[in-house]
């Protein structure tokens, strides 16, 4: 996505005139042309950016200040010390490294499960022979469309029939079918050249070799999106844990955070809160900052496509 | 699909004569037959858990709709339509619908708007664009919880950020949390924070892939930076904004976690799902009510699911 092509006209900025073009342009290093770079190309960048990252800057240096610091008409940007005070008080307040494991929990088998039979799913679709396979691709095109909040009621009904409140096998499972990994893998499986299976079949390979010997390890790019995207999203989960948890053991950290909210309702609390936020936010943002290459194709492709 | 289908099946013979109907004709063959199970043995967990969890409860919302029913309790008596007219007749219908849609038009429009103009800036050739992309994508991918805690601290009218910046310039913050617009106007500034990296992202990709020759010929022909933008890629950009459209509707209509972090009782700010949420699980457990509710939402989000599949459609076509 960030493949420019060669002449890419910049609509603020005066166009980079191919060679043979005559018009008339400044010099490269004019004062002229030096305000313009800067006033349509970084400022506005550097404001974007700037408007993205100081709250969350304000959510750290926040969590390290006593309240004392937060409840006062005089504001400091910095806190006074790196005191880790606020953090311990959101760990004992509330479970946060209950939540922690819950959420890593539920996020590594629930995203394991998504991804391993949106392989299997994507896989069935494009290469193995069914009648009505077009049909089924479909209803997993609009299952992508359904919202998963028109049914929380309903699933709320079933998993705490089930005895699946409380647990995370009750967090996990409504959300195990997946139709988004679905759909992108199988889109990504129609481009494979039908070559290199056709030998694989005449070498006698069934499906599950040709599977886990050639179609996976050629997808290997596409897989890690689907995972990224999914990972993500188990772990920013709300609504749902939020429904089928009201007791701190089995809590994921976004219910948790809900949770110490309810118990720091004053001013003073605020700190602690920016604790328990840094706590959420950071592990998610260190994977973005990481492989922000795949999220960010994963979440737009995904949604362009379907 | 024509392709692969025909080059890994070489084996099985199309429409022979013999028994009338053309499944009937492949399962005979013993390859096929051994297909139909391998695929069932492939999709079916999947197929079985989206049926489960995604189709029963589009059914059950419009059963449940019918009852009137607290939660939890185990008798229910049928109501019929009761619950949609109280809740059209009602002060909620107005109520809700019309937060709803100001919260979707605003949204949807502001991060549109806003993204466009951020994509404007980083498909400038300046350094530095490639992070600033990621930057202003990075909201879109966290916590909807952490981040709406994060802001309703700077909110804060005592002690948050924005009104000591206030102060400064001789202003009393206003009541943010205990104004039921005010409320309102926050969440939505909140949500087009968090989302119009989204737009920046995908308007920049609808950018990048602007014909170029189209591009120089227009500058050429003396139209300059601002003209370009607003007569050739305005248009050009019509499927991407439409685009944007439906996909940032559908999830303003679905926002959950901001709403219940910064206004837990939905003052101001209780839309379609934020209402059917309160309703079900809030102090009154009616859950034949909220279940009237989710079923009105679902009858929006398809509408504009219908728009989309032709959309989608289209673009298959012309690409």
């Amino acid at each position: 996505m960030t493949s420019l092509s060669p002449v890419n006209p910049d609509p603020t900025a005066p166009p980079v005139a191919p060679s043979e073009t005559f018009i008339p342009r400044d010099r490269p290093f004019s004062a002229r042309n030096l305000i313009q770079t800067i006033a349509g190309g970084y400022v506005p960048l550097l404001l974007a950016t700037l408007v993205v990252f100081l709250p969350l800057l304000w959510m750290i240096l926040s969590s390290f200040k006593l309240p004392g610091e937060i409840i006062t008409m005089d504001l400091k940007i910095l806190p006074a010390s790196l005191n880790p005070e606020n953090y311990n008080i959101a760990m004992t307040t509330v479970p946060f490294a209950q939540f922690f494991i819950n959420s890593t929990i539920v996020t590594v088998v629930g995203s394991t499960i998504k991804v391993l039979l949106a392989i299997l799913t994507a896989y069935a679709l494009v290469f193995v022979r069914f009648p009505f396979r077009n049909a089924i691709f479909i209803l997993i095109l609009v299952a992508l469309m359904v919202p998963p909040q028109v049914s929380i009621l309903p699933n709320y009904i079933l998993i705490a029939g089930l005895g699946g409140k409380n647990t995370l096998w009750g967090i996990i499972l409504p959300g195990l079918g997946t139709a988004f990994g679905t759909f992108l893998l199988r889109q990504h499986f129609l481009t494979l050249p039908a070559s290199i299976l056709e030998s694989a079949e005449i070498d006698g390979a069934g499906h599950w070799r040709r599977l886990w010997q050639i179609v996976v390890p050629v997808s290997i790019p596409s897989i890690a999106t689907v995972a990224l995207v999914t990972v993500v999203s188990e772990w920013n989960e709300y609504i749902w844990p939020l429904i089928i948890t009201d007791r701190p053991e089995t809590m994921t950290l976004p219910v948790g955070l809900t949770l110490l909210q309810n118990s720091e309702s004053n001013a003073s609390g605020w700190g602690i809160l920016m604790a328990g936020a840094v706590l959420v936010i950071v592990p998610i943002l260190v994977v973005f900052a990481a492989l922000q290459r795949y999220i960010v194709a994963g979440l737009t492709q995904g949604s362009v496509t379907g | 699909m024509t392709r692969q289908l025909a080059s890994t099946s070489p084996a099985s013979p199309p429409d022979q004569s013999g028994p009338p109907g053309k499944h009937q004709t492949r399962r005979w063959s013993g390859r096929a037959r051994r297909d139909f199970f391998v695929f069932l043995a492939l999709a079916l967990p999947n197929l079985i858990l989206i049926a489960v969890f995604t189709y029963r409860p589009l059914i059950s919302n419009i059963y449940y709709s019918t009852l009137d029913w607290t939660l939890g309790s185990a008798s229910a008596t049928v109501v019929g339509i009761d619950n949609y007219v109280t809740f059209f007749t009602s002060d909620d219908a107005p109520k809700v619908l019309g937060t709803t849609a100001v919260f979707t038009l605003v949204t949807v429009g502001g991060s549109m708007l806003l993204g466009l103009v951020i994509a404007l800036a980083l498909n400038s050739k300046v350094r530095g664009t490639t992070f600033a992309r990621s930057a202003v994508f990075a909201p879109y991918v966290l916590s909807g919880v952490g981040v709406g805690l994060v802001w309703l601290f700077i909110f804060d009218p005592g002690y948050g950020v924005l009104a000591w910046i206030l102060r400064g310039i001789g202003q009393q913050s206003p009541q943010w949390i205990n104004d039921p617009q005010l409320s309102l106007v926050m969440v939505i500034l909140v949500y087009v924070w968090k989302n119009l990296g989204y737009c920046a992202v995908v308007y920049l990709a609808g950018l990048q892939s602007l014909p170029q020759d189209v591009m120089e010929a227009a500058s050429l022909d003396g139209a300059n930076g601002f003209r370009r933008f607003l007569s050739m890629s305005i248009p050009l950009l019509s499927p991407t904004t439409f685009f944007l459209l439906i996909t940032t509707m559908l999830s303003s209509l679905q926002a959950f976690d901001l709403i219940r972090i910064m206004t837990p009782l939905g003052t101001g700010t209780s839309t379609l799902i934020y209402e059917a949420y309160l309703q079900a699980f809030g102090a009154f457990n009616r859950a034949g009510y909220s279940a009237a509710i989710s079923v009105v939402l679902f009858a929006i989000l398809l509408v504009i699911t219908v728009l989309q599949l032709r959309f989608v459609e289209r673009k298959v076509h012309y690409s």
